[in-house]
């Protein structure tokens, strides 16, 4: 009991200005995907990993708050969003890390390199949507859709794909379809599984979502009543995103970070998140998912949107609230 | 009154409540000063934000009534009749309390719906409970509970005599509910009211999952969608004024009333009223309220343990146990320890400081969780940054966020208590000191650990805070669920959620021995 006692009181002390060859990472992305990761990460270079889990907007709020006494060293985002807004507090990466990933997914400023990709896609029930399948998401605003597609407005990669939008149609466009879609009885989720279990559900039948949440479903459930597809060639609802990293500006520890992210870019790792988190590898030469779509497809029929331009997020949260959807 | 000028043992505490929990209203004011006046006007005072207020005046309405419909007769049943196993069912009808927010609305959601029993059961898929009914009736299948303790608690303290005397004098049944009950057990159902009215207005998980836009989703997108500290601090400023205006109402309402006994002589015990055959009625009530609280959770939370099992890592479980412990129990204890000071300060001095110490503490207590968490990375970083990320400063401020919890209990006993014995000590030659020790003290040590264990159940579900403020690396149980619910991996989350609630209720019992001075 005493001895209880005691290690309370040590770990009341307990504060976190960790010795110096402890990285620490902040990361928006869950522990069940990349814990794992941490663990080999810490067994192949011998450096200590702590790891602050939470979402990516509060951990990247926190990051802000912290400002230059951050005991971060790196931080780990699911949206490119989110990095996007950090920019000014990570250190330039050397040029060479992002030429180790794919051109699709490069950040030419060399602020933060994508660890994964995904797209967007279109996830629909089996039951009640099978055939017949919308070619654009211009078409979702049809009255054939009315009240039954599904999309989550607070979330990021959304929000992303309404910036895709405004840069290559315009922000009258955009407003158009955001306007078209509203009218149009269009479903509001909290994010991408609730969309796929409100279709499951039998509540709609259409949903905006990312490629990477409906294997989860499928893995357990062969029969789970809902598949993913993408628009035709071209459109923006194929949209590619990322999930990346960056470095803290005010890192002691960038030496360890910078190994952090390439191991994050090698083989093995990139293999790890490629069948464990149903995402696309960076690089080539990694096995692909087997539930998705080949990343040449994905890449050919994506539009072409620089990924960096996508932090710019001022204007499309704006257009969302003329909509009445934030 | 009793003491004429406030002592120093009773200041110091508030004033240490008051520089605590006033740290995150300071902070936004700060933040807010940074905006742009052109935009303010468009974030702030747009007509949206009109809307979301009145859906959230409309979801604390429905929550409150709802679990008032709830929590009355059960108190009343579980004090006043004569139904057998009282004390095991006061036990279950509190043990929601330990069920997470974002478990209740998955039972409700999930209760029809693809995954739902009634597929699985008899292959109905039909849409689910979403939107205002939705998230009052999960909001309040895990809030009646505070409700049904102050009641209780109320009910137990009640001098029978008055109600009998009002029967032997000629007044109906009705007319002693309205004019000797009501008005006895009122202020405790305003303060289980209080409680619960700006937990919801807070509360961003359920309604969220239950798809109904509340003003916390304007604050939670200003963070998510735009980090952006600014707008939020506005908003989140006028989520305090709100909170003020409540407090306010509850100040009108429960002002000015004296319940302590007046008479000699021990108070008698109560007879029972028998229910007769209106007992099988009771029970139904009773196992259909527990069935829906209780069972519906634990039954989602089964159902996804199927998958998730085997992903359970033992070692890991009993870390984050150790870890949530030694958070919890450190806040329960600061919590109740400065909670009781703030109500015998409210209660006895009715000076400024107590007025503001209380009310800061209800304000905090409704700040939202992140914003009360950014504040104390504000303050801690420019003040005292080797606490940074310390469990030291985690407690300290999960104790600001919930001291608020820890009042009813106290309130309602130091209220029962009265001030007659005390002045009669005095009277006697005792010093003020010596009669609050020997006389009201001893009779406090079961609320103010009732109130404690409140603050402990709430710190072992709720997580927001942890993430911001714990030292990296640390873990607790609700840090877990959250780190698989954001993945989507529901099934994994389950056995955390589950433990969740087997560990707090172990010490829900306790709360019911330690209220209501342990009569059932």
């Amino acid at each position: 009991m005493k001895t209880t006692v005691l290690s309370g009181i040590a770990l009341l002390g307990m504060t976190t200005i960790a010795a110096a060859d402890t990285l620490t990472i902040y990361s928006g992305r869950g522990e069940a995907l990349i814990g794992p990761l941490i663990q080999q990460f810490e067994a192949e270079t011998g450096i200590d990993a702590e790891v602050r889990y939470g979402s990516t907007s509060e951990m990247a709020t926190l990051l802000m708050e912290e400002g230059d006494a951050s005991p971060a060293d790196l931080f780990w985002a699911q949206d490119a969003g989110a990095l996007g807004a950090l920019s000014e507090r990570f250190a330039d990466l050397p040029a060479a890390t992002n030429e180790t990933v794919l051109e699709v997914f490069r950040n030419p400023a060399n602020k933060w390199v994508a660890t994964s990709g995904r797209t967007r896609v279109l996830v629909h029930s089996t039951e009640r949507a099978a055939e017949d399948l919308p070619q654009s998401i211009s078409d979702l605003s049809d009255e054939k859709y009315r009240g039954r597609v599904a999309w989550a407005p607070t979330n990021g990669s959304f929000q992303a794909f309404v910036t895709a939008f405004r840069l290559t149609q315009g922000d009258d466009a955009a407003k158009a379809w955001l306007d078209a879609m509203v009218a149009n009885d269009t479903k509001v989720y909290k994010n991408n599984g609730t969309q796929i279990e409100g279709i499951a559900n039998g509540e709609v039948d259409y949903g905006l979502v990312n490629n990477y949440y409906l294997g989860r479903y499928t893995a357990k459930d062969a029969e789970f009543p809902v598949a993913q597809t993408h628009f035709a060639a071209g459109d923006i609802g194929n949209l590619v995103l990322v999930a990346g990293a960056g470095i803290v500006e005010a890192s002691d520890n960038k030496d360890e970070a910078q190994a952090f992210i390439d191991f994050l870019l090698s083989p093995a790792a990139q293999q790890f998140i490629t069948l464990q988190g149903n995402e696309y590898p960076v690089r080539t030469g990694i096995i692909p998912a087997a539930t998705l779509e080949s990343l040449n497809t994905v890449s050919e029929i994506s539009p072409k949107v620089d990924t960096n331009t996508l932090g710019d997020l001022e204007g499309t949260l704006t257009l969302l609230r003329d909509a009445g959807l934030l | 009154m009793i003491l004429a000028r406030a002592p120093i043992i009773l200041v110091l505490p508030a004033l240490l409540v008051c520089a605590g929990t006033c740290l995150p209203a300071l902070w936004l004011v700060l933040r807010a000063l940074d905006a742009d006046p052109v935009e303010l006007l468009d974030i702030v005072f747009r007509a949206r934000n009109a809307l979301l207020l009145a859906n959230t005046f409309k979801l604390v309405a429905l929550t409150l009534a709802i679990g008032t419909a709830i929590a009355f007769p059960l108190a009343w049943l579980l004090t006043r009749s004569d139904l057998r196993a009282r004390r095991l069912l006061s036990y279950l009808v509190v043990l929601p309390l330990a069920v997470p927010g974002y478990v209740m609305a998955y039972a409700l959601i999930g209760l029809s719906g693809y995954y739902g029993f009634l597929r699985h059961w008899f292959g109905v898929s039909t849409p689910p409970l979403y939107g205002l009914w939705g998230a009052a009736l999960a909001l309040s299948f895990y809030t009646f509970p505070y409700i049904f303790l102050n009641l209780r608690a109320a009910f137990l303290g009640m001098d029978p005599a008055l109600e009998e005397t009002a029967r032997s004098l000629g007044k109906s049944r009705w007319a002693v509910f309205r004019h000797v009950t009501l008005p006895q057990i009122w202020p405790a159902l305003v303060s289980g009211w209080v409680i619960v009215g700006l937990y919801v207005i807070g509360d961003f998980g359920a309604v969220a999952l239950m798809r109904y836009e509340v003003f916390s989703y304007a604050i939670f997108t200003q963070y998510s969608g735009a980090f952006d500290r600014t707008y939020a601090a506005w908003l989140s400023l006028m989520l305090l004024a709100l909170t003020l205006a409540a407090l306010r109402l509850q100040r009108m309402a429960t002002r000015r009333r004296g319940f302590a006994r007046t008479g000699t002589g021990a108070a008698r015990q109560l007879r029972p009223v028998r229910l007769g055959a209106w007992v099988w009625l009771a029970g139904a009530g009773i196992a259909l309220v527990v069935l829906c609280t209780l069972g519906l959770p634990l039954t989602v939370l089964v159902h996804w343990m199927r998958f998730g099992l085997a992903a359970l890592d033992v070692a890991a479980l009993a870390k984050a146990a150790l870890g949530t412990a030694i958070v919890a129990a450190p806040v329960a204890a600061l919590a109740a320890g400065l909670a009781l000071p703030v109500v015998l300060l409210s209660l006895r001095h009715d000076t400024r400081l107590a007025r503001m110490s209380e009310r800061l503490a209800y304000l905090g207590y409704a700040t939202p969780p992140l914003t009360f968490a950014l504040a104390m990375v504000f303050f801690s970083l420019q003040a005292v940054p080797v606490l940074y990320q310390s469990l030291a400063l985690l407690i300290f401020a999960y104790a600001m966020s919930f001291l608020a919890l820890a009042f009813g209990p106290i309130r309602l006993a130091l209220l029962q208590i009265g001030t007659r014995q005390e002045e009669a000590a005095r009277s006697l030659g005792a010093s003020p000191a010596r009669a609050f020790g020997r006389i009201v003290l001893p009779r406090l040590r079961r609320p103010v650990a009732a109130g404690g264990i409140l603050v402990f159940i709430m710190v072992v579900k709720e997580l927001p805070m942890a993430w911001i403020l714990s030292p990296t690396g640390f873990r607790t149980m609700s840090m877990n669920v959250f780190a698989r619910t954001v993945e989507g991996m529901m099934a994994e989350a389950a056995p955390y959620a589950l433990a969740i609630i087997l560990f707090s209720s172990l010490f829900i019992g306790l709360i019911l021995k330690y209220e209501g001075e342990g009569r059932s």
